[in-house]
């Protein structure tokens, strides 16, 4: 058990936005299958269709994807988020995106009635025109858009970072600034791929951002410098696959780790990760994460 | 995985709406009932069983399959893949029955095929459904491979009606395996005959659901309640994962929203 701006999650795996997270009954199973809790596609005020596909490829060192925020709407969504509420022991986390702070609100608001455990702030999405990081790379925008959701909502608010701005500790402490509980860090970062048999871009989106194994030190650097400057917990994001590569998420200062395009290898992937990170704290003597979280800063 | 580029070496029309593309690389490897994804460059993506290792047969029925439709021998697709669970190998002198519907038979041909190169050609029959004669797909290669009932919506080929009025008539007993491939609400309908006569769990179904990512990781295709992938833990299923389902209910589109089948 681990606790987390006061949730109280059966192991610091979480699973990431945009990773099976679509249906109540996803999220359902993600929680069975062994994640300390979850985190629902991303959801917005309009049901989008996202792009064309191919939208998701594996390449020779993660995964490319443009997705396009497709979701139904927190209108239609709202069955599915109660049924992910019923369905799991774990707390559910709603993760909404938006143009401005208004529509964050209309989106919290609509899904307030299913009771999330907490939300998650999409200001880093790198490929959707006037969402996701078009906003989240503005300190101003970022900083009114938490204060807005905060303000508004009783559960905690976590704010997911994209890392593809000059300085993301700017963008983290805006966000701690406007009343955070947390922030997640990263999104994927902005990536294309060609084909080279025409020079087609793969994606039909053309471009999109970069996950799995290639953008892990890419997170590591940022989960460390955003460790040095905010009070509040940071959740680790990226390339992670296996208990090693969360042991050093935590090492550089997160508090948890969330799991996306790992899936891939297996939806029993949470559980091999909660009981490495078990086994190696038990081997090391440590009495808990808390003993790591950030070990990478003290002995130097 | 990235795409290989194919070049299309034949066409062939299958029915009005309905044609074969033939490519010059052959997925030696996929199992009947796997998926390819089909990149018509510049247009779409879409998810696409294989009819023979070389080729795919696809209905025109939107945007990309209509672009598809405008390429001609020369032109060129990216494919990935195979992707997805085919369907379950019948052991040697197992009884199998197929039940086909319209462009559903695109799976089943080549399963109807292997069956019948590595038994005894006697053990496969086909219930081959269409809404009339134009619109029959592959009826000589399930003909070839075994016994074959034929039924149409208008009666102009076999018998007057559906694949299901065959189905009730048969002895469902005398068969080891039963493999269904067609419209959802055809399948609804064997799915609910094999039920009430126990034997869906003796059944494979190979499923449609809106895909974007196919390899098992965004959950745009979960099926409720159980949160099962179409792209990975599918396409084919067993009957028995089938029970109290949305399957013949209603289905995902794109966004996620809930849309009939």
């Amino acid at each position: 058990m681990v606790t987390l701006t006061g949730l109280k999650l059966k192991n610091p795996t979480i699973l990431a936005a945009g990773i099976m997270g679509t249906t109540g009954a996803s999220l359902v199973r993600m929680a069975k299958e062994g994640a300390g809790a979850v985190v629902t596609k991303s959801i917005g005020p309009e049901p989008k269709e996202g792009h064309h596909n191919p939208s998701m490829v594996q390449l020779e060192c993660g995964f490319l994807n443009a997705m396009g925020l497709p979701n139904p709407s927190y209108e239609a969504f709202l069955q599915e988020l109660e049924f992910a509420k019923n369905g799991c022991s774990v707390p559910v986390i709603a993760s909404i995106f938006g143009g401005n702070a208004d529509d964050f609100l209309k989106v919290a608001d609509g899904l307030s009635p299913a009771k999330p455990d907490a939300f998650e702030l999409n200001v880093s999405c790198p490929h959707a025109e006037g969402y996701g990081a078009m906003i989240g790379s503005d300190p101003y925008v970022v900083e009114e858009i938490t204060r807005a959701v905060c303000d508004s909502v009783d559960v905690p608010v976590w704010v997911k970072l994209t890392p593809n701005v000059t300085d993301i500790v700017s963008i983290g402490e805006a966000a701690e600034r406007g009343g955070a509980d947390a922030v997640v860090a990263i999104n994927t970062v902005r990536a294309m791929a060609i084909d080279i048999a025409t020079g087609y871009p793969i994606l039909g989106n053309r471009f999109g951002g970069l996950s799995g194994e290639a953008i892990k030190p890419i997170a590591v650097k940022c989960v460390y410098d955003l460790y040095a400057a905010l009070d509040i917990p940071i959740i680790g994001v990226g390339g992670i696959s296996k208990w090693q590569d969360a042991i050093e998420m935590m090492m550089a200062g997160a508090s948890a780790v969330q799991i996306g395009s790992a899936v891939f290898d297996g939806t029993g992937v949470f559980g091999s990760i909660a009981d490495g990170i078990d086994n190696y704290l038990d081997k090391n003597g440590h009495a808990g994460i808390k003993d790591i979280i950030g070990l990478a800063h003290e002995v130097i | 995985m990235r795409h290989i580029n194919v070049t299309i070496t034949n066409t062939v029309d299958e029915s009005p709406s309905t044609r074969t593309f033939f490519f010059d690389k052959s997925f030696e490897s996929a199992i009947p009932g796997q998926f390819v994804m089909v990149w018509i460059r510049g247009v779409d993506e879409i998810p696409m069983t294989l009819s023979y290792t070389n080729a795919i047969t696809v209905q025109k029925v939107g945007d990309a399959t209509s672009a598809l439709f405008k390429l001609d021998v020369g032109d060129s697709l990216g494919i990935r893949g195979p992707f997805g669970n085919g369907f379950t190998l019948p052991q040697k002198d197992e009884k199998i029955l197929l039940i086909a519907g319209g462009v559903g038979a695109a799976p089943l041909a080549p399963l109807a095929e292997h069956v019948a190169n590595s038994g005894t050609w006697s053990n496969v029959t086909t219930i081959l459904g269409a809404r009339n004669v134009n619109e029959l797909i592959f009826a000589n290669r399930f003909f070839m491979t075994g016994e074959i009932h034929v039924t149409t919506d208008d009666g102009t080929q076999g018998r007057r009606g559906f694949v299901t009025d065959v189905l009730s008539e048969i002895d469902i007993s005398e068969y080891d395996k039963i493999y269904t491939c067609g419209p959802e609400i055809m399948m609804a309908r064997v799915f609910e005959i094999l039920h009430k006569a126990g034997a869906h769990s003796k059944a494979e179904f190979s499923l449609h659901r809106y895909f974007k990512c196919a390899i098992g990781v965004c959950g745009a295709c979960c099926m409720d309640p159980h949160g099962l992938r179409v792209c990975k833990d599918g396409p084919v299923f067993n009957g028995e994962l089938l029970v109290d389902t949305e399957f013949g209910k209603y289905k995902r589109g794109a966004s996620g929203i809930r849309g009939r089948v």
